[in-house]
């Protein structure tokens, strides 16, 4: 700024020329200084970090303040106001949330005052609320039912709501939208936009007209939403939820001519403990098994297997790929892009559709699960495809759509029937009378059996990274996962930071070419001195900033290989898992999913045994064969932003 | 009335375009702040807030991007002096601007001018052209070096709460006019993150005068806590309505009587958010210790009926609440609708009582200015004309007490 | 919308974008001129103004239906909207309402057939010294009676 040269000194202001004293007191840079205040929280002397928000500093001291709009994952609103409290001097209550303290001031959380404002708020939210409790899904498990009865506010001091009803929005296969039931805390509309940086919901119109809706107020599946499902994960009531087909596969499992088969994926088993009361990270994976069995399933199959197939797919499909840049100077995509994804993948497709040949063709393990299940599967049990219905519990509420694409019939008939999220796996298992942490443990079905610890990991944000790296390795130097990573774990590529990187040196030491790759390329030659670079991304907020970074040539556009997850955290994250969700909570899910991988024998995709077998008897022509091309890959739609 | 009439002993004092920049670049920074910390001058939009604080904040913040945001969103009911102000008098709104952008160390000015003034905005572009020729604006102004500024119009569309300044902000961000949290002030962080000040069209007008003739001068008219004259903008049942300026400490029987209000019942100050007071208080000072106002002041005589005006007051709320938070959303429907009930006679005391303690949480509990000021005259008209609003007609011959006790 | 519709607009849209830069800060005078010229902000628009400063077109489409005079739904070209506020209100708000209701055949809300006129009220408009007050399009009239109302109106183009 040209004016402060003109000043005579730049931090001192000097006295006026009327000699009569005045000081412009310097701002203190709070982040500069860095310490602490003391503040007195209900007459009790504390130290608190400057910065941090009266709702913090009351939490770390053992004082509860109700909450609404407030989320850990999200930024600040400050709307709800429950969590007014008294600061002293100041004319009105403060919201602790939305406070940073950067002073020594006092504050009150429990007068006269405070106690009447949030009865008095929750009382109103009561009233603008279809507040059918005893007949809705989130009974128990709502905020806001539990905020009335904590401040036993029972009695309807603002009436009942007789506004007419919105119309339930039940047109997308993932989430569904009950405005009826909102509170406007505005959760969603951050997660959509901030956390996830989608984009389909946002506040319209103004005042007590205000809902939350999307472009036009069309409905969720005509605009860009890719059905991560983040949005139901943070819901305080029963606003949002899944697209919940149990009805349909109890009719199945009730139906004496379909043979009803389910395959679970590891996050679902990581969590769905919590449901049962359980604390965060216990893995039910064999305990599941038998309380699925006990439901009616006919067969119990372990989605890892179609993970590690995917591992093999995905991997040799990135071999053809380089190998076709580098050997044959060709024009490939590249980086590669995982694709088990499927709210990454709608993202793209949406978003940055220009790309769509980086996508793997590779299906998600899901759908590859799906496609054996009604060919290689059904021919071995000597069952009709059309007779089989296929089930997957899944952590996730892209799955879905997932299922629902129109592509997804490599086996002639739809491939999957029914996505299930965890928490509707539960409420199935519960229905059935069963306590599932008091279910004996037992195996998954043959002929898929047990997977690799390779596959359990793809639950977890790098996972997908890390199980294909410990195959590229060993395929490509030769040398065993553990003497290059110890114990074979990957830990840059763990961790919950948003993007990761890592360069991997081949060096000029090389191993011979596996069979199973043979017909591919004839030796490792070509990939002597090179360096492999990768990245992970979880959470579309983050992808997007790798994907910007691609379109202006940056660091990431000379990545061979990026792993995409659509949640935060990866699926163990995903929105289809138990409510409620935290950073802690996911760092629990993810410690179960490492350990569980540890106790593990085989613990790479190329080491399974049933892997091996299936490119023997079935895909005779390996990996990314005429036949596996036909089974296992697939293909997008460049959807574009535009809506109609 | 125009602008040949308009007497007043401050704003409207004589002053030539120009003349309190030309005064401010001759002096330094702390001068210009001195003086106006002098002068004691306080907010005019109403909230009160001494000026020269926000000022000292903004002038000390390291930044080589501030901003002096000129708050020409006047919405509240019954308020128009800053329409005066604009197409009478842009000099000194503009000079003011300047003086604000020359002490504070700001490049950019910004006036936020209400949807409904669109048709001012063409003369005030072709004011501030004339202002640029005259090098009263742009860069090194009027030959002081390094001394560059400019001011650019900025429109809203329709949205009252955009007169709450970090309602404003957002809105000049291109967003929805959602008050933000505070802190951070907008003197910290303010217009795109940046040290800002958020200035009413009256208090800058106020700054050449101060500027020109010192604090001392503008603090001998007015109270001790509310110093200087302050435009009112008179309407209603009186005979001659419009903006006038008078010294604060204006009692409000003096001032119904200079327009001409006769068989007065009550008077509404500060608008609809602000409070009803009664004949009986009619004694009372205009003055931020006493009965406060950024300038509206509406009479309302003998034949009008109080619970009618309460409810066009409600419906204004109703309509221009931004809808972000809890007490404000839906606690000015439910007061509404309180009004109704009492209107159809389906009311009890008890639900009424419970209506004023929610206009209570709402004053303590909302996000932003509006919803904590919207149940003012919720309140304070019940209470002060009950036995209009709850006796009917029997007014005349039981009184209040009477009337429950039977 | 046909192609050639949207390939101006998009041109127009791109012009704005220019004259006001393509930050967020941007949107309301840019949504202001499409406004002024269309008489509302077309679904294409929102889109191709959401696309050219890097937005959701929810949020354009959130701002829009957050301010009185931004409208996603075509009206009439001059639109017509009297202050219902109190001063405004007690000096016969109520017959001015009813006298152009009756002249036009349509109520408030609505917009005449032949889609010259659109009534709607709004709130203060800062001429409560002069009341009753009305604003058709940009311009103010005041101290407005029943008759002089209709007068107004029939001069309008």
């Amino acid at each position: 700024m040209v004016m402060e040269n003109t000043m005579e000194s730049k931090d001192k202001l000097r006295a006026p020329v009327s000699q009569k004293p005045l000081t412009i007191e310097k701002p203190k840079d709070l982040t500069a200084i860095g310490g602490t205040v003391t503040v007195e929280i209900n007459e009790k002397k504390v130290n608190i970090p400057l910065g941090t928000t009266i709702l913090e500093a009351c939490k770390q001291h053992g004082i509860s303040i109700p909450t609404l709009c407030h989320h850990e994952d999200l930024c600040v609103a400050g709307v709800c106001r429950i969590c007014v409290v008294e600061v002293e001097g100041m004319r009105t209550l403060q919201a602790s949330c939305a406070y940073p303290i950067t002073a020594p001031i006092k504050i009150k959380t429990s007068t006269p005052m405070v106690r009447k404002a949030r009865r008095n708020i929750i009382d109103l939210l009561l009233s603008e609320h279809y507040g059918e409790c005893y007949s809705c899904f989130k009974n128990g498990k709502c905020e806001l039912q539990s905020l009335a009865r904590e401040y036993g506010v029972d009695n309807h001091t603002f009436g009942h709501i007789n506004k007419p009803r919105y119309e339930v929005d039940k047109s997308s296969y993932s989430v569904i939208r009950d405005m009826n039931k909102c509170v406007l805390c505005k959760r969603c509309i951050r997660t959509c936009i901030d956390l996830q940086e989608v984009g389909v919901l946002e506040a319209v119109d103004r005042g007590e007209k205000t809902h939350i809706s999307t472009f036009l107020n069309k409905p969720l599946a005509d605009v860009i939403c890719i059905n991560c499902g983040q949005c139901i994960n943070r819901c305080p009531t029963a606003a949002l939820r899944a697209n919940d087909p149990s009805d349909e596969i109890w009719a199945a499992i009730d139906d004496p001519t379909k043979h009803v088969v389910i395959q679970t994926a590891p996050s679902p088993r990581a969590a769905i403990g919590e449901e049962f009361g359980l604390g965060a990270g216990h893995s039910m994976t064999r305990e599941l098994n038998t309380a699925l069995r006990r439901i009616g399933f006919d067969k119990v199959f372990d989605t890892n297997f179609t993970a590690d197939l995917t591992i093999i797919e995905e991997g040799t499909e990135l071999i053809i790929r380089l190998y076709k840049a580098i050997v044959k100077k060709q024009d490939v995509a590249l980086p590669q892009f995982t694709s088990c994804s499927p709210g990454w993948v709608k993202f793209l497709e949406h978003y940055y559709p220009e790309y769509i040949d980086n996508l793997s063709t590779a299906k998600s393990p899901q759908q590859m699960f799906g496609t054996l299940i009604k060919t290689f599967y059904a021919h071995k049990a000597g069952i009709k495809p059309e007779d089989i219905v296929s089930v997957a519990v899944m952590p996730c509420s892209a799955k879905k759509f997932e299922c629902n694409r129109p592509e997804m019939n490599g086996s002639g008939c739809k491939d999957v029937d029914y996505g299930l999220t965890t928490r509707e796996m539960a409420r199935m298992i519960k229905e059935a009378g069963i306590n599932l942490p008091e279910m004996p443990k037992s195996d998954f079905d043959n002929p898929f059996g047990e997977a690799s610890g390779a596959g359990l990991i793809f639950g977890a944000t790098g996972g997908v990274m890390e199980a294909a790296i410990r195959s590229v390795v060993e395929f490509i130097l030769g040398k065993k996962t553990e003497d290059i990573f110890e114990k074979a774990n990957i830990i840059p590529l763990r961790g919950f930071e948003g993007i990761k990187y890592m360069e991997i040196p081949i060096g000029n030491q090389v191993g011979p070419v596996p069979d199973i790759l043979k017909h591919l390329v004839p030796n490792w030659n070509w990939l002597k001195g090179a360096v492999l670079k990768i990245a992970v991304a979880h959470g579309t907020a983050n992808a997007k900033k790798i994907m910007d970074d691609i379109k202006a040539d940056g660091k990431f556009s000379e990545c061979h290989f990026i792993e995409f997850m659509a949640c935060p955290g990866g699926c163990l994250g995903g929105g289809g898992q138990p409510i409620p969700t935290t950073p802690e909570i996911r760092m629990k899910r993810a410690q179960a999913i490492y350990a569980e991988d540890e106790s593990l024998e085989i613990r790479k995709s190329h080491d399974n045994p049933h892997v091996q077998k299936i490119y023997e008897e079935f895909l005779t022509e390996g990996p990314c064969g005429h036949l596996s091309h036909r089974l296992l890959h697939t293909h997008y739609t460049k959807r574009g932003r535009y809506i109609a | 009335m125009g602008k040949q009439n308009r007497k007043g002993a401050l704003i409207f004092s004589e002053y030539k375009r120009g003349d309190g920049i030309r005064e401010a670049i001759g002096k330094s920074r702390e001068d210009i702040l001195f003086e106006i910390r002098e002068s004691k001058l306080k907010g005019r939009g109403g909230a009160g807030f001494p000026t020269a604080t926000k000022w000292m904040i903004v002038a000390a913040a390291n930044s080589n991007e501030k901003y002096i945001i000129c708050n020409a969103d006047e919405g509240e009911p019954g308020t128009f002096k800053d329409r005066v102000l604009l197409l009478e008098y842009p000099e000194l709104v503009f000079d003011g601007m300047t003086i604000a952008g020359y002490t504070l160390g700001a490049q950019k000015g910004i006036v936020y001018l209400r949807g409904e003034y669109e048709y001012i905005k063409k003369s005030l572009d072709d004011y501030l052209e004339a202002m640029r020729k005259d090098n009263l604006l742009g860069n090194n102004i009027l030959g002081k070096k390094g001394f560059n500024f400019d001011i650019i119009i900025r429109m809203g569309s329709g949205a009252y709460v955009c007169g709450e300044e970090t309602a404003l902000i957002e809105s000049l961000e291109g967003n929805r006019g959602e008050a933000r949290n505070r802190p951070p002030y907008p003197v910290s962080t303010g217009f795109m993150g940046k040290p800002t000040i958020v200035n009413n069209v009256e208090t800058l007008a106020s700054i050449p005068h101060i500027v020109l003739k010192g604090g001392e001068w503008f603090k001998k008219h007015g109270t001790d806590k509310s110093t200087g004259s302050k435009l009112f903008s008179v309407s209603g049942d009186c005979k001659q309505p419009g903006v006038y300026e008078l010294p604060w400490g204006t009692k409000i029987s003096e001032l119904l009587e200079l327009v001409g209000a006769k068989n007065t019942k009550a008077v509404q100050i500060g608008g609809a958010s602000g409070i009803c007071i009664p004949k009986s208080q009619f004694n009372r000072i205009l003055a931020y210790e006493d009965a406060a106002t950024g300038g509206s002041i509406m009479i309302f005589n003998e034949n009008r009926n109080m619970l009618n005006i309460l409810k066009n007051f409600m419906e204004f709320f109703v309509d221009e609440s931004c809808g972000q938070c809890t007490p404000c959303r839906i606690g000015n429907r439910k007061l509404l609708q309180g009004i109704e009930m009492i209107e159809k006679g389906a009311y009890t005391f008890s639900y009424v009582s419970q209506l004023k303690e929610l206009g209570r949480t709402m004053q303590a509990a909302s996000k932003c200015g509006l919803g904590q000021s919207s149940p003012n005259s919720f309140i304070s008209i019940l209470e002060n004309f009950k036995e209009e609003i709850f006796c009917g007609n029997d007014r005349y011959i039981n009184g209040y007490g009477e009337h429950n006790g039977k | 919308m046909l192609v050639i519709e949207k390939n101006t607009m998009t041109e127009e849209i791109e012009q704005l974008v220019a004259k006001y830069g393509n930050s967020r800060s941007s949107l309301l005078p840019i949504l202001q001129d499409i406004q002024r010229k269309h008489k509302h902000i077309p679904d294409f628009a929102q889109q191709e103004v959401a696309r050219l400063l890097d937005i959701h077109p929810v949020e354009v489409f959130s701002v829009i239906s957050f301010y009185s005079f931004l409208n996603t739904q075509p009206k009439g070209r001059n639109i017509v909207r009297l202050c219902q506020t109190i001063i405004c209100d007690l000096a016969g708000k109520k017959n001015i309402a009813r006298a152009i209701e009756r002249e036009l055949g349509i109520k408030f809300g609505e917009t005449t057939k032949d889609n010259k006129f659109t009534l709607e009220y709004v709130n203060c408009l800062g001429m409560c010294d002069q009341s009753p007050a009305l604003i058709i399009n940009e311009r103010v009239y005041s101290k407005v009676t029943p008759e002089k109302a209709v007068q107004i109106l029939s001069e309008v183009k």
